[in-house]
């Protein structure tokens, strides 16, 4: 086996790298894959509590680079899916505590014994941002549809082909079909014309995201509501596979004519 | 024989100058000495002059990453290349020192081009400036691809877009009143034409090709719409 390195960002704080993390982890776990996700978030870290993880921590990413334990201490097992493990980020340090290099060396080493790792970045430009794309061999850059983010989007996806991590993929989170139809909120197309990368998912906003997040419980784990199935969905274009686009339209038909706009596009 | 890096203090902080020689063997002798005196030198802002190397994006963001393993920042890398020049821009570093800094090292970075300073080079550029993108030159700037918000463009002469500008773009930056910015679709951030800014009217209907000239002190907006153009030039491009 050797790993695909996946590394989720977005440069605005809150657009949902975190829960995109989580979520494509457990899509990915789900389906047979082995999966390792990274908490790049030092000093911030989440991605344990998204995953319901939290309590079993002992040793951390910081731990790993530092010498006082081995890799596989630090790989906390999740118990509903066997193939599933985390990294967590120490939450007593900060960014500094880990280089760009040492991410590499760590995905390096882990690269052989799994299929993919997904690496969950901090919001930013700077350290940590650096820290979570260098070993990456795909960025998956999330935002939201509206103007700050995309800005922000824009930003990071000029920074990822200046570092030569080739064009990132986009997942555009949260978007509210019923405010795109009102012509409140950015649409698809509006977010791709200014972006003109790949699109990878749509992610529509649904409740249960928040509550499963709470819960410990990615919505990713039944696949049932919206959200998770468009997760899921996402999980198997990152494998290569042609996914159609989710059909939206039941609740509006400005987004199905989006969604159809995509499929006739081969998207 | 002149050793392969030196180190000088100036005002922003650390100029290391390397010396002429391969990329590898100066990469390395370079690393040795931060090494060496990393206690000495942590924290600093460091400005590395290369004369006439070529670095592209992955050998200068490692060496940016490695130097701030060492606890020191790379902030700005001076070049005669213009490709170097633009590698460090894409990674956000900066390409000048202060015109107080540039007389006082003594090793001249190159007398500037006179083709340069006369406004009549061009850059081509193809590929979209995405937000946080500068491109700074002194004759005329051509990119193809989008000019997206957040980016910026600042050239002495004119600026040519082939594609949508949305950013921000400032032509005859030293004074010339004759440039002009030309754009497949023209919807900037900012607008500005040997210093005047322009307001320019929110665009009612299809885009098109426009032209944006200064006119007695005003900035003007020219639709391309060839048919109409009866005067047979081309636009007035210098």
């Amino acid at each position: 086996m050797a790993a695909k390195v996946i590394t989720i960002t977005s440069g605005k704080g809150g657009v949902g790298k975190t829960t995109t993390t989580a979520n494509l982890a457990v899509a990915l776990a789900a389906g047979g894959d082995k999966v390792v996700c990274i908490d790049g978030d030092i000093g911030l870290r989440n991605l344990d509590v998204i995953l319901g993880l939290e309590n079993r921590i002992v040793y951390d990413l910081v731990d790993i680079v530092e010498g006082r334990c081995r890799l596989r201490q630090a790989m906390i097992r999740d118990k509903r899916l066997p193939e599933l493990y985390l990294i967590p980020a120490a939450q007593t340090r900060d960014k500094s505590a880990v280089s760009p290099s040492d991410m590499v060396r760590l995905c390096d080493e882990l690269r052989s014994d799994c299929d993919y790792i997904l690496i969950d970045s901090p919001a930013g430009i700077e350290r940590g941002f650096r820290n979570a794309v260098a070993p990456a061999d795909v960025v998956v850059v999330v935002t939201n549809p509206e103007v700050s983010a995309v800005r922000d989007a824009d930003r990071i996806i000029g920074l990822v082909e200046a570092e030569e991590k080739g064009p990132a993929k986009l997942i555009i989170n949260r978007l509210k079909p019923e405010m795109v139809k009102r012509g409140d909120m950015l649409s698809v197309n509006d977010v791709l014309d200014l972006l003109a990368v790949e699109l990878i998912g749509i992610v529509p906003e649904d409740e249960g995201v928040l509550t499963g997040g709470n819960r410990g419980a990615p919505v990713a784990f039944d696949g049932k509501g919206m959200a998770g199935q468009a997760f899921r969905n996402i999980s198997r274009r990152l494998k290569g596979e042609t996914v159609e686009f989710l059909d939206l339209s039941s609740q509006s038909g400005l987004f199905g004519k989006i969604t159809r706009f995509f499929r006739s596009g081969g998207g | 024989m002149s050793p392969l890096v030196q180190i000088k203090g100036i005002r922003e902080g650390l100029l290391v100058v390397l010396g002429e020689g391969d990329w590898p063997e100066l990469h390395s002798s370079l690393l040795d000495l931060i090494v060496q005196q990393r206690d000495f030198l942590r924290g600093a802002k460091i400005y590395l002059e290369v004369g006439n190397q070529i670095l592209n994006a992955s050998e200068m963001g490692q060496l940016r990453d490695e130097i701030s393993e060492q606890g020191l920042n790379l902030w700005g890398v001076i070049t005669n290349s213009p490709k170097t020049e633009q590698t460090a821009q894409v990674l956000g570093l900066a390409t000048k020192l202060s015109r107080q800094t540039e007389k006082t090292i003594q090793r001249s970075l190159g007398t500037p081009d006179t083709n340069l300073s006369s406004g009549e080079d061009a850059i081509l550029i193809r590929r979209t400036l995405r937000s946080g993108f500068s491109i700074r030159h002194e004759g005329h700037v051509i990119i193809i691809g989008d000019v997206n918000p957040g980016a910026e463009i600042v050239a002495g002469g004119s600026v040519v877009v082939w594609g949508n500008l949305r950013g921000v773009v400032s032509a005859g930056s030293g004074g010339d009143k004759t440039a002009v910015i030309c754009a497949l679709e023209l919807a900037p951030v900012q607008l500005r034409i040997a210093g005047t800014q322009a307001n320019l009217p929110k665009r009612k209907g299809k885009a098109s090709p426009v032209l944006a000239k200064l006119l007695d002190e005003q900035i003007i907006t020219e639709n391309w719409l060839p048919a109409k153009d009866k005067s047979g030039g081309l636009w007035p491009l210098k």
